[in-house]
């Protein structure tokens, strides 16, 4: 754990001594306030006191930010041949994995944090439900867990980052849309499979409020297999 | 720390890059790792690291197997294009790496100074690795191999891309650490293994084709004893034939006919002979003085097949 701590907070103080965390952090909260507040079904258009339209946003932002994040986690290590030296010094394929792994999360639960003000402003204009938003944001953060998975894994097989980027997004557009099409066009068990694997019937109710264990354990097995085959691939050199 | 290798063999799809390969190393031993490109150097040492997995055979440190432990706090590694993180500073760099192979937290700091004084790095030390000349990041890269104060140190072609004066400072630091602990290098500069290495392994198509000392090298060559001599008094014909009528010389070059002068190859010493033609023949030896193989033409001989 010590180690995977260690490899996390060189990731993290990597994102912010490049640009790459404050060009995320910035689009990010620019994205998010821009449709929580001014335009489409923003919180002034809803009348309600809740951060559904944020959740919403928020999704769509990581969905495409986490790929970009998670690309040069292996890829690059992997192209410049350090992951030989990381791998060579006394921690585990897995600790590498976990600790790329947590520094990505790390970054996107500081991205979330810039958001309280949202939550603060809403709690002002009305009755806000405090559970249901608390829910909505760790929905994201387990929903943001899977799709670091996915990336890592992606990063894991290639050493071009643009394939990593690549075929995360396709990935995730499997989760997102595909599985849904699939369940609506099936019936009987593969209808059901199809369903469960969908990423937004899990989403949709943790962000109003429902705290489902098979929600999070849905969550928590896309991460456990994304990690698991990066873990993988990454043995297999 | 030891190291023990014993039938090392590792397959690339259907082509070995090692055929059980077998050898040992002793602390306090530099063995220089030799061999043509594509021999399978690289890959002995990244199974020793435990980087690559061994298809077949054993390596064990100090006694105990790397297939039964992880054995990696043991080793230091530098490998072939020393890859860094080139966006992060030197010192942390080496704090990161020095907090990866627990070193005691209380302790990072001042090892990663006493790193820096040793390879010179000072001045350099707040600089990110990618602004670093090719010099300093190899220095960078042995100030990582060495930061936790390994028993086994593994360098692979540590001195490329250092000036002479910076080659001499490194073959010095490897020489001094060498004395306690165990090390192996690879190289392609073969007169850096004789000034460095206590003993050569010369490995060719995943196999090893000599184990010894320079010297024992030298003397395992056969037939390569080459000896210049210089003989007055007598026509230059004459000599000519009457060192190509000795027993053991295989040939003799003529290689200055005005002074005199011959260049003798033969299968053993051929010294006292030669002296003792001269006596006999009453002619004046001017000059006789046995020339070394170069250790580039026992390469050459191992490897060219």
């Amino acid at each position: 754990m010590d180690k995977v701590w260690i490899i996390a907070k060189r990731e993290l103080s990597s994102f912010f001594d490049s640009l790459v965390a404050y060009l995320i952090l910035v689009a990010f909260l620019g994205f998010t306030g821009f449709f929580t507040w001014l335009q489409g079904s923003d919180v002034f258009f809803r009348k309600q006191a809740d951060l559904l339209a944020f959740f919403e946003t928020a999704k769509w932002t990581l969905f495409f930010f986490i790929p970009a994040i998670t690309m040069r986690m292996l890829a690059e290590e992997k192209k410049t041949g350090t992951i030989e030296l990381l791998l060579t010094k006394d921690v585990s394929d897995r600790q590498v994995v976990l600790g790329k792994y947590l520094g990505c999360l790390l970054l996107v639960i500081i991205a979330l944090l810039f958001t309280i003000p949202y939550y603060l402003t809403v709690s002002r204009l009305g009755n806000i439900d405090h559970g249901a938003t608390l829910s909505g944001y760790l929905g994201l953060v387990f929903l943001s867990s899977a799709y670091i998975g996915i990336g890592l894994f992606a990063s894991s097989i290639t050493n071009n980052q643009i394939v990593a980027f690549i075929l995360a997004l396709v990935i995730g557009i499997c989760f997102q849309f595909i599985f849904d099409m699939l369940s609506n066009g099936t019936t009987g068990f593969l209808g059901e499979l199809f369903n469960t694997l969908s990423i937004n019937n899990h989403f949709d109710s943790i962000k109003r409020g429902v705290l489902d264990s098979k929600d999070l354990i849905y969550f928590f097995s896309i991460s456990a297999i994304g990690i698991f085959f990066a873990e993988l691939s990454i043995k297999n050199r | 720390m030891d190291i023990q290798i014993e039938g090392l063999t590792k397959f690339y799809g259907p082509q070995k890059a090692v055929d059980s390969i077998s050898f040992s190393v002793k602390t306090g031993e530099i063995l220089g790792f030799l061999g043509p490109n594509g021999a399978g150097k690289t890959t002995t040492m990244k199974m020793i690291t435990q980087y690559l997995s061994l298809d077949e055979g054993d390596i064990r440190l100090g006694g105990q197997s790397v297939k039964d432990q992880n054995l990696k706090r043991f080793i230091g590694y530098l490998p072939e294009h020393n890859p860094l993180y080139h966006e992060m500073p030197v010192y942390d760099y080496l704090a990161y790496c020095a907090a990866l192979q627990d070193v005691p937290k209380d302790k990072i700091n001042e090892r990663v100074r006493q790193m820096i004084k040793v390879c010179g790095l000072n001045i350099e030390k707040h600089k990110n690795i990618g602004e670093l000349s090719k010099g300093f990041r190899q220095r960078v890269g042995l100030a990582q191999a060495m930061i936790h104060d390994p028993e086994i140190l593994i360098l692979d072609e540590p001195t490329t891309g250092l000036d002479p004066n910076q080659i001499v400072e490194i073959r010095d630091l490897i020489r001094h650490l060498g004395k306690e602990k165990t090390v192996i290098l690879s190289t392609h500069i073969l007169p850096e293994v004789e000034a460095t290495c206590d003993r050569i392994l010369i490995i060719n198509r995943g196999k090893i084709v000599a184990d010894g000392t320079a010297n024992t090298l030298r003397s395992q060559a056969q037939g390569n004893y080459i000896t210049r001599t210089r003989i007055k008094g007598a026509p230059v014909d004459t000599a000519f034939q009457a060192l190509q009528g000795l027993s053991m010389v295989r040939k003799v070059n003529l290689e200055d006919k005005s002074q005199g002068r011959f260049l003798i190859e033969s299968a053993q010493d051929a010294n006292e002979a030669i002296f003792d033609l001269c006596v006999k023949q009453g002619w004046t030896m001017l000059e006789l003085t046995p020339l070394e193989t170069k250790l580039e033409d026992i390469f050459r001989d191992l490897t060219m097949n």
